[in-house]
């Protein structure tokens, strides 16, 4: 199906900060599509301009074929869950719901009808008397949501719906959300600084950064093929590695010299030419760790380190470890208590082994976003 | 036990306004009502026995005419102030927050002079040779024999001048906390920009509202001074007449059946927004407040 929400070269300044860069974004019908980004990224611009309350300085926006650009918000068929819910505190439950109905003058009967269809659907049926503060914050969520959605909207924009909510709240709310969306089965725009919010709900994910778009793609494309630095080290953690492709033992892969450490292999997708200088970025989860030396595979890459730091995290452990100049980090899930092993320890001497389909090259990286990935402090010598 | 104890607390800290209230409000405010119930001496006292002639005197068509001025002229008042002060408590919450204080201070500028002194002001510049006079005259916008001055218009317009400000400063204070993400919502759910400031703005600072109706109406009813200095002989307010049998007249019983009769006038939107609010506070407990 064809693009249905489009933004064209759209740009927007706020004095000194280029909010928005130059953007260009196509989202289809019926999509779950979230923007995501750190803060001040420019993601909750581009929802501003969608619903209206932003005029971009350069570009266009498209709903459905037909130019919105510079249509004022009550004259666009889209709707908006705002972060604080923005419910009207004078109004009853039942009032803010029917709000966007009674404003387009629909008859009462149908308006009563499509309150109570969207009461049940948000299972408030009891509440609908009560004003919004008497309700617990996953309750005014949901009247947020059925107030946007009882207007049949074509896009529904969401700027971080969940995060006023509590952890518990939040996954249940996520569920709701996505069923919701398969319920209704209208396009959700849905703005997030919160990579899993993202990844679990949305059908593709654009990731910004500093006004700009870094990749757009599923969830796993984002996670598993990461195009730049910011997007590997933004969406989950990651190890970075530099080297140089010294030459291609099979036509897909190549080997990298890392300096200070034995060359590895790695796959090779982007055909990157021997001797030319590339990062490498792995998932933590992706490397393993042992205290014994693993047996030699074909594409597997093995080196000894030293570990440095031990942080236990409930279902994983993570392992801060030195490979001669590079410290990596290494994250193991607990496939069962440690109770017939010896646990690896601060100090231990390990082996830390990936395969060489699991390093991917990025295509843009910058020095910056290695901050992104959290090291801990190094360790002064203690007993 | 606990409770009890509040209780008496709370009772010994409301007893110096008690006593205050009690010694300059609620027994002058009871000796008015029993002087309007004794005869008049012809002498300017007050005679012996009592008497519910004064009371029945006020029928008096006269009487009601002035009446009924007073509280037109109250009601008028009062919906020009709030038809200028929502407007200019908006834009200033909504101005950037450095000219915000600046354009407060303008607000209230007018207080550093005394209040007589501005009525004053009023009278030269409504004058036949005044500005405003001269240049609508000169625009060929009023006739050169009309008057400015002395007439009920002349008593609103310094009457809302007067008042402005006391009805600003209370919108402006619930202007300023409310959130106006709640506007944006309203434009995102279909309304224009008014019905936006009219379905959601208004309500939010409804209470702020009820106060600015009260601090303008409650005391324009009493008027004196603006009718005395700006108004003419068809711009009486009760409060002139009231002031005309205490001065001229000597008649203290008649100024105590008139003051009566704007006292009432006085409490009864008092009464009427507090059982309005009584109302809705048994309807809508308060957050955490169990059972209604």
């Amino acid at each position: 199906m064809a693009e249905f929400l489009e933004f064209k070269n759209v740009s927007k300044r706020f004095g000194a900060i280029q909010a928005v860069d130059g953007v260009s974004l196509e989202i289809k019908r019926g999509e779950f599509f979230a923007l995501l980004g750190p803060s001040g990224c420019g993601k909750t611009t581009m929802l501003r301009i969608a619903a209206g309350f932003e005029t971009p300085d350069a570009g266009q926006v498209f709903l459905a074929g037909r130019e919105i650009t510079d249509l004022p918000p009550n004259r666009r068929p889209v709707n908006t869950i705002f972060q604080s819910y923005a419910l009207f505190p004078h109004l009853t439950v039942r009032d803010n719901i029917a709000f966007g109905l009674q404003i387009a003058k629909k008859p009462k009967a149908e308006i009563d009808r499509e309150v109570e269809t969207m009461l049940r659907l948000i299972r408030l049926e009891d509440q609908a008397g009560k004003k919004p503060d008497l309700l617990s914050g996953g309750q005014r969520q949901r009247v947020a949501v059925a107030r946007a959605l009882i207007n049949k909207p074509g896009v529904l924009l969401l700027d971080e719906p969940l995060a006023a909510l509590d952890l518990k709240l939040r996954q249940r709310m996520l569920i709701e959300l996505d069923m919701i969306h398969d319920q209704v089965g209208i396009t959700f725009l849905y703005v997030t600084h919160d990579q899993s919010e993202a990844m679990s709900l949305s059908d593709r994910i654009a990731v910004m950064n500093a006004g700009r778009i870094e990749q757009i793609g599923a969830p796993a494309e984002i996670y598993e093929a990461p195009r730049t630095s910011f997007v590997a080290a933004f969406i989950g953690d990651t190890n970075f590695l530099e080297g140089v492709v010294a030459d291609h033992p099979e036509p897909e892969y190549s080997r990298l010299r890392i300096e200070g450490l034995p060359d590895a292999t790695v796959y090779n997708d982007k055909q990157i030419a021997d001797g030319h200088k590339i990062f490498l970025s792995i998932r933590p989860e992706k490397i393993q760790i042992s205290r014994d030396r693993p047996e030699p595979k074909p594409k597997r890459n093995a080196v000894p380190a030293v570990v440095e730091d031990v942080i236990y995290l409930g279902p994983t452990t993570k392992y801060w470890v030195r490979a001669g100049e590079h410290r990596l980090q290494v994250l193991r899930q607990h496939a069962r208590f440690f109770l017939d092993e010896k646990p690896i320890r601060w100090k231990d001497d390990v082996w830390v082994f990936w395969h060489g389909d699991d390093g991917f090259m990025l295509e843009g990286f910058r020095r910056d976003d290695e901050k992104l990935v959290a090291a801990p402090p190094q360790k002064v010598g203690e007993a | 036990m606990k409770n009890l104890r509040r209780r008496g607390q709370e009772f010994f800290l409301t007893l110096p306004s008690f006593f205050w209230l009690s010694l300059f409000f609620l027994i002058p405010t009871a000796l008015v009502f029993i002087l309007a119930f004794r005869p008049a001496d012809p002498f300017g006292g007050i005679g012996r026995g009592w008497t519910t002639a004064t009371i029945e005197g006020l029928a008096d068509p006269q009487y009601l005419a002035i009446a009924w001025r007073t509280l037109w002229v109250s009601f008028l008042s009062t919906a020009f102030c709030l038809l200028l002060a929502v407007p200019t408590a908006y834009a200033v919450a909504r101005a950037p927050e450095r000219r915000r204080n600046l354009l407060l201070m303008l607000v209230i500028v007018p207080f550093w002079t005394s209040f007589l002194i501005r009525v004053f002001a009023w009278k030269s510049i409504l004058h036949p040779e005044g500005l405003i006079k001269k240049t609508l005259v000169f625009c060929g916008l009023v006739d050169p024999s009309s008057q400015l001055l002395y007439n009920l218009g002349a008593v609103i317009l310094v009457t809302v001048y007067t008042f402005l400000p006391f009805a600003i400063l209370p919108i402006y204070a619930a202007a300023e906390k409310f959130d106006y993400r709640l506007l944006e919502a309203a434009r995102d759910l279909g309304a224009r920009p008014f019905q936006a400031f009219r379905k959601v703005f208004l309500p939010g600072i409804r209470q702020a509202l009820v106060t600015a109706v009260l601090v303008v109406f409650i005391p324009s009813l009493g008027s004196y001074i603006v009718p005395d200095i700006v108004g003419g002989p068809g711009s009486e307010m009760l409060g002139n007449k009231i002031a005309q049998r205490v001065f001229v007249d000597r008649n203290l019983p008649l100024a105590g059946g008139l003051s009566i009769v704007l006292i009432l006038a006085v409490l009864a939107p008092l009464l009427g927004v507090l059982a309005l609010q009584g109302k809705k506070a048994r309807i809508q407990p308060p957050e955490g407040g169990g059972k209604p």
